[in-house]
């Protein structure tokens, strides 16, 4: 008697072992996958649904981002980070394009967006020619490899007050915003991505990763309007050293540092204009 | 070595409030809880902890200039104890945030005080830099468990207050200055961590018999069974070889 209940609570115990989930980074089967398989998208005016993206996904997506979506298509190898960053791996549901703060899953819109706009030095093109409609499906294709889009709602997006005025003074004050949370510690203090901590910083996956050149002539990666700009540093690039700023740059600060990021680049921009008749000399990297 | 004392004192200042905290809540509780104390030691040789090339700030070098900083993944006292291991009850099935207090994580002379902070799930903690240079705390959960995120904290920046969900040993990190190492412990009910002497005391246990679990960094754990009697302090060693 004593025996078949050793027999049994040990049997019992083997089986609770294994219903426990393994916590390793996400791995998630085919069929945790195809249980969210009436995910939706509501963008652009459309209803986007997973099994309309299905096609476009195995066609145009499936080499570099995988069958599950976790980043490890067959093309994925050959993709050799910083020049090339590895894709996303959408199990995890960490985007660095969003409109949401840092921590919260990015909205629609802003994986819709992030699909139209391609990623700039990366492999991720501009894929503008897919219709609105069939990027809203694969939005939600996209969202559908993520349990988190079902236990967790978008974060709410960060208000951006109109655009004001360029003014000398805005310029200069931008200038002060770079120097106090010191933008130059990676960016380098002209901008040229060679801050002290360059060359150490890696994503959360672990790959090397480089900051942004100001200067260089490419685009953000999240978009190149004055917007985009300054969502980038009030959201942070979630899953890269870029951290958000939200807390220590004022939302009218915000827009004199995106005046002053424009003046190194090489872009034709009203502030570049307006900072010919400074003369400003670079922050200093001594605090 | 001065700043190993003031490490040293900055963690008996927080045990010392801890237990003044503690003697004043059990005035309200009056459920003659016991504790478990102990040691954790490391057997054998510990690796060699290297000091930290802090060149590429020069204010930290500057903070750092009569103590220079070294590792603290296995920092071994006098004695063999084992510092940084947080102690605490697995399965525990009691109140789910026994701790009223909020515990700090300083960012202090560009390395993080304390370098392992143990929280419930659920409970508030501060995110505090006393530094005059920019640090971006970004702690690297499994996005499974509990939700990254990656916020900036430049000199004079207002503390963070954060929670998390889920129980995990989160790993926490400054992308400008890579040397920057440290963890949250997310455990469910009653936990200490070891001082630079390994030893600990876990407080508030209510009688009963536990599993109590060891972990230090990355993810060693070791575990013991310890009975707890009323009002009394049962006993649970620990130790560790890499």
């Amino acid at each position: 008697m004593r025996t078949t209940l050793l027999t049994w609570s040990l049997l019992l115990s083997v089986a609770v072992m294994l219903a426990l989930p393994s916590i390793s980074r996400a791995q998630l089967t085919t069929e945790d996958i195809a249980s969210r398989d009436n995910m939706e998208s509501h963008v652009a005016g459309y209803t986007g649904h997973v099994h309309d993206a299905a096609y476009d996904y195995r066609r145009y997506c499936v080499g570099c981002h995988g069958e599950m979506g976790d980043g490890n298509g067959e093309v994925a190898q050959w993709l050799e980070p910083p020049m090339w960053p590895k894709p996303r791996d959408f199990q995890l549901g960490i985007f660095k394009c969003r409109s949401t703060p840092t921590g919260t899953l990015p909205t629609d819109d802003d994986l819709f967006d992030t699909i139209a706009r391609g990623l700039d030095r990366s492999a991720m093109p501009i894929w503008n020619q897919f219709t609105k409609y069939q990027r809203a499906n694969l939005v939600a294709y996209v969202k559908h490899f993520s349990p988190r889009f079902v236990s967790e709602k978008p974060g709410t997006p960060i208000v951006i007050p109109p655009e004001p005025e360029v003014t000398p003074e805005r310029i200069k004050n931008g200038r002060e915003v770079f120097a106090r949370v010191q933008c130059w510690k990676c960016h380098g203090v002209q901008g040229m991505a060679n801050g002290p901590s360059a060359s150490t910083l890696t994503d959360d996956l672990g790959y090397k990763i480089v900051p942004f050149n100001f200067t260089d002539g490419t685009r953000p990666k999240c978009g190149d309007t004055d917007r985009d700009i300054y969502r980038i540093f009030m959201t942070g690039l979630d899953g890269t050293p870029m951290p958000s700023f939200a807390d220590n740059i004022k939302p009218d600060e915000a827009w004199d540092l995106v005046f002053y990021l424009r003046t190194f680049m090489q872009q034709k921009s009203k502030a570049k204009e307006v900072a010919k008749t400074l003369s400003l000399k670079p922050v200093s990297a001594n605090p | 070595m001065k700043n190993r004392i003031n490490v040293g004192a900055v963690v008996s200042a927080l045990v010392l409030v801890c237990c003044g905290a503690l003697l004043l809540s059990q005035k309200v509780n009056a459920a003659g809880e016991g504790k478990i104390t102990g040691t954790v030691k490391f057997e054998g040789t510990p690796p060699h902890m290297r000091g930290i090339d802090m060149s590429k700030d020069p204010w930290c070098v500057k903070a750092n200039a009569n103590t220079p900083q070294h590792l603290q993944t296995t920092e071994v006292g006098a004695g063999g104890g084992l510092e940084y291991v947080a102690v605490y009850i697995d399965g525990w099935s009691g109140p789910a945030n026994v701790e009223t207090s909020t515990p700090v994580f300083d960012q202090k002379n560009c390395m993080y005080v304390p370098h392992v902070m143990a929280v419930d799930p659920g409970q508030t903690f501060k995110v505090m830099t006393s530094d005059q240079t920019a640090h971006n705390i970004h702690p690297e959960p499994n996005p499974m468990v509990n939700i990254p995120w990656n916020q900036s904290q430049p000199p004079g920046a207002p503390p963070i207050e954060k929670s998390w969900k889920n129980p995990e040993m989160i790993p926490v990190q400054c992308n400008i200055h890579p040397w920057m190492h440290g963890w949250h412990v997310v455990v469910k009910g009653p936990v200490a961590v070891t001082d630079e002497n390994g030893k600990y005391t876990i407080e508030n246990v209510p009688p009963g018999s536990y599993t109590v679990k060891a972990w230090h960094e990355p993810d060693t754990t070791e575990t013991t069974k310890v009975t707890v009697a009323a009002g009394q302090a049962a006993t649970a060693d620990f130790s560790f070889k890499k």
